[in-house]
């Protein structure tokens, strides 16, 4: 297992360069400019703004300096459209706040997915059976961009129970409707795929055997089914968490949270290179991360996995 | 030197304190005086040299303060600047300051303005605006901003602290409406040099508006507080100003009617429900900015589009009444003209396209396609562009379908914000949607646009429009001089003008002073205060 784990960070590490380069190449190949503006700038001010911002030199030398800057003084740069803010600044600022609500989706999607998945395995064709997946039908049905308007309607506008927007660490109350809006949809995801994972493992023959020899059903679920039927759950798990902990434009745009979703998509539109790059580079290096993560888990489920 | 006294600068020669704001009888004070208003996004810059859009200037105005601000009207008052006097040649100004302080306790100078100016035309400093001090025609600005000349040969001297001296190039009628413009505004020179790009940080900035920065938490809010430091601090009632990013406009409608806000944009189509269910509250005024669809004439431009005929059908055919009735329906004006038709002094010509019945414009443009040799048998196939909003959509589609019967064929070409920029910089369009707004509450602010040498991106290119602009500087009556200007570009049909707009709010009735009849829309928080509801 450690020579696997170390195998995949040799792989990750360039695969990130990688990343890094291309996305590099892709963001200077799109039309306009981050100085790009309804009046065109006068030459000298553009050859200012340029030579501030390196973007005069060669492409493969503002690579270069770009990893160097990254790879050695992990420092992202400044922002091309926030002229007082490091893109750092700028990460550390939005990066918590979609950890939170996003780390909270998660967990509340995984409790409510697995639990209604499992439930209605159990229960199959009852009426529990089809409750659990009109619940998840209806979550799947309201789409996160639906949803939160929805709840800032009925929990804002309606009850007056909570701040229709914002965001702040110390008060709950904010961070209500992000989570419920973005866990809503995944929590479904999460239930099918448990529960079509759970039928199969009920119908297979080490459980049969389990029930034959008079286990208590509780323990049949628990000890044997539970543990197999997960395998296909976590598989998509970590792509789940990364993409709700790196964030949710959505989410974002209806409640201005501040997160770094909203600010990943501005830095696209508003071509804030090194936004666009810092960003790009956080999700990247958590989406190898929690990919291994998600092997390393799949081994300890399942010991007939080896790599 | 000649003292010029117009109505506002008669006011700044008395030197009177800013007309206090006080509640009007019957109203009673809310004993917290809080204003809350909507950002669309996050601001961009509180740097006066570096800001370029709406919400960095609404913020700056609080912040600092210029030589000279708006009334609720629209016209200058004293800021800064207690009176000024202007040469016989026109040429040069000379402004006197009041006594006044930054938000540090230190006094505001003359030089503040000097380094401010100059500032923003060394090209170190890469200031987008850069432009608007050759707008200003303040002496050496151009040659400086194109690293010909040294910053400090910009024509602005400060005579001794209290007394700022400005040179310009040529006589400007419009020049002291220019001087509430965010990029005039002073700048502390030891706060900027101490901390750099990050001096406009809460725990940095030093201003000398009416509030302090009390904390900026980028795409999701701003604070101002009082500032105790300002000049005429007892005059200021409203205590705290909150600007609250809110991305989405319908969002923020929700917001302000769980009270959250206390003003909010109205979206597309809902003015004429809401104004119905809150009269009080739904508030519909002129807005200084027009809406057009350029035509390209450049070298890249279709060559069906360099044929008048073929211009002046597409703009007859356009059906704005239905445009702004049930389209906008946000209390916006048809558009006949580039300049706003509420724009100061301004009137529009008469006669042309909009007293004619729609019915005779249709055959009228029809005759003109086929003159040209166009027809629903030989349509003439243009590409429309419009950068990524449901407005623009809509309003495309409409325009789309006006033409089509005649024998126009658009296709819709919808890119985002910096592609659509970069293409009209470049001339790689064919028809594109464009809109201007007011700099200054003077006609050049629009017809400046369609100089040669201006934005012009269509490259349109007429010497007499150019000739009427050049002597309408120093015209004593502009009025004859814009209105053939407009003719001309009624005539030449260098685009076709669609709409004029209008601001479309909701705005909390507790919350008073906010202008309703100034044409940019600014508004200072120092003017406003909430009543006891």
């Amino acid at each position: 297992m450690f020579a696997f784990v170390l195998r995949r960070l040799a792989v990750a590490i360039p695969t990130l360069l990688l990343l890094i380069v291309f996305s590099f190449l892709l963001m200077h190949l799109a039309p306009g400019g981050p100085f790009t503006g309804e009046r065109a700038l006068p030459p000298q001010v553009l050859a200012n703004l340029e030579a501030q911002y390196g973007l005069n030199d060669p492409l493969w030398l503002q690579i270069w300096n770009y990893l160097v800057s990254v790879v050695v003084h992990f420092d992202f740069g400044p922002s091309f459209v926030y002229p007082d803010r490091t893109v750092n600044q700028l990460i550390a600022n939005g990066f918590p706040v979609t950890l939170t609500y996003g780390g909270l989706s998660f967990v509340t999607a995984v409790i409510f997915g697995v639990s209604l998945g499992v439930v209605a395995a159990i229960w199959h064709n009852s009426w529990i059976d089809y409750l659990a997946v009109g619940i998840s039908i209806g979550a799947q049905v309201l789409p996160n961009f639906v949803m939160a308007p929805l709840l800032v309607l009925i929990f804002t506008l309606w009850y007056g129970l909570l701040p229709g927007g914002g965001w702040s660490f110390s008060d709950p109350s904010f961070w209500v409707m992000p989570v419920i809006a973005l866990a809503t949809s995944y929590m479904a995801s999460i239930a099918r795929i448990t529960r079509s994972s759970m039928l199969e493992v009920l119908g297979s023959n080490h459980i049969r055997t389990a029930r034959a020899k008079g286990m208590p059903e509780h323990r049949v679920i628990i000890r044997h089914a539970l543990k197999p039927a997960m395998l296909p759950v976590i598989s998509y798990l970590g792509p789940v968490f990364v993409s709700m902990i790196t964030g949710s434009v959505v989410i974002d745009i209806y409640f201005s949270t501040g997160g770094i979703g909203k600010a990943f998509v501005d830095s696209a539109l508003n071509r804030d290179y090194a936004v666009m790059m810092g960003v790009t580079i956080l999700v990247g290096a958590l989406t190898i991360l929690f990919n291994l993560l998600v092997d390393v888990l799949y081994a300890w489920i399942d010991p007939k996995i080896r790599y | 030197m000649t003292k010029l006294f117009t109505t506002t600068a008669l006011l700044t020669a008395l030197a009177l304190p800013a007309l206090a704001v006080e509640p009007a009888e019957g109203e009673t004070l809310a004993e917290t005086q809080t204003y809350t208003y909507w950002l669309l996004d996050a601001i961009k810059s509180l740097d006066p040299a570096l800001n370029t859009d709406v919400e960095g200037s609404d913020a700056q105005r609080n912040l600092y303060e210029g030589l000279m601000i708006e009334d609720a009207a629209g016209a200058m008052i004293p800021g800064m600047a207690t009176s000024h006097e202007v040469s016989e040649d026109g040429l040069t100004y000379t402004f006197t300051l009041r006594d006044a302080n930054w938000s540090n306790g230190q006094p505001v100078t003359a030089d503040d303005f000097v380094y401010a100016w100059q500032r923003v035309v060394t090209p170190e400093t890469a200031s987008e605006y850069a432009w608007y001090l050759e707008l200003m025609n303040v002496q050496n600005a151009t040659a400086i901003v194109a690293g010909e000349m040294t910053p400090d040969q910009l024509g602005v001297a400060a005579l001794d602290d209290k007394t700022l001296q400005v040179t310009l190039t040529t006589p400007t009628p419009y020049f002291i409406n220019t001087l509430s413009h965010t990029t005039t505004y002073p700048v502390p020179r030891a706060v900027i040099e101490e901390h750099g790009d990050a001096w406009t940080r809460p725990e940095n900035l030093v201003g000398n508006g009416a509030y302090t920065l009390a904390s900026h938490n980028l795409g999701v809010e701003i604070v101002f507080e009082k500032n105790p430091e300002y000049w005429d601090a007892e005059n200021v009632l409203m205590e705290t100003v909150r600007g609250v990013t809110v991305n989405d406009n319908n969002v923020a409608l929700t917001r302000y009617q769980a009270g959250e806000l206390d003003r909010v944009q109205i979206p597309a189509g809902q003015y004429p429900r809401l104004s119905e269910e809150f009269p009080d509250q739904a508030v519909s005024v002129p807005y200084g900015c027009s809406y057009a669809y350029v035509f390209n004439m450049g070298e890249n431009g279709p060559e069906a589009l360099k044929d008048q005929r073929v211009r002046e059908a597409m703009a007859l055919s356009l059906n704005r009444e239905v445009i702004v009735d049930q389209v906008l329906q946000g209390g916006q004006r048809p558009a006949y003209s580039w300049t706003h038709w509420a724009i100061n002094g301004f009137a529009a010509p008469e006669g042309g396209m909009e007293d004619m019945p729609m019915e005779a414009r249709l055959e009228r443009a029809a005759e003109l396609l086929a003159e040209a040799g166009y027809g629903p048998d030989n349509p003439v196939r243009l590409q429309l562009q419009y950068n990524t909003d449901d407005n623009h959509r809509l309003l495309a589609i409409a325009a789309q379908q006006f033409w089509r019967p005649l024998g126009i064929e658009i296709e819709l070409n919808n890119v985002e914000w910096a592609v659509h920029t970069d293409r009209l910089q470049s001339g790689d369009f064919e028809v594109a949607r464009y809109a201007w707004c007011a700099d200054y509450n003077e006609a050049t602010t629009f017809l400046d646009w369609f100089r040669t040498d201006g934005y012009n991106s269509g490259k349109w290119s007429n010497a007499e429009y150019d000739e009427l602009l050049a002597e309408a500087r120093t015209a004593e009556d502009t009025t004859p001089l814009y209105q053939r200007a407009e003719e001309i570009l009624a005539e030449e049909v260098p685009a076709a003008f669609v709409y004029h707009y209008s601001k479309v709010d909701m705005i909390n009735p507790a919350i008073k002073g906010l202008p309703t009849e100034n044409l940019r829309n600014t508004w200072y928080a120092k003017d406003l205060y909430r009543i006891a509801e």
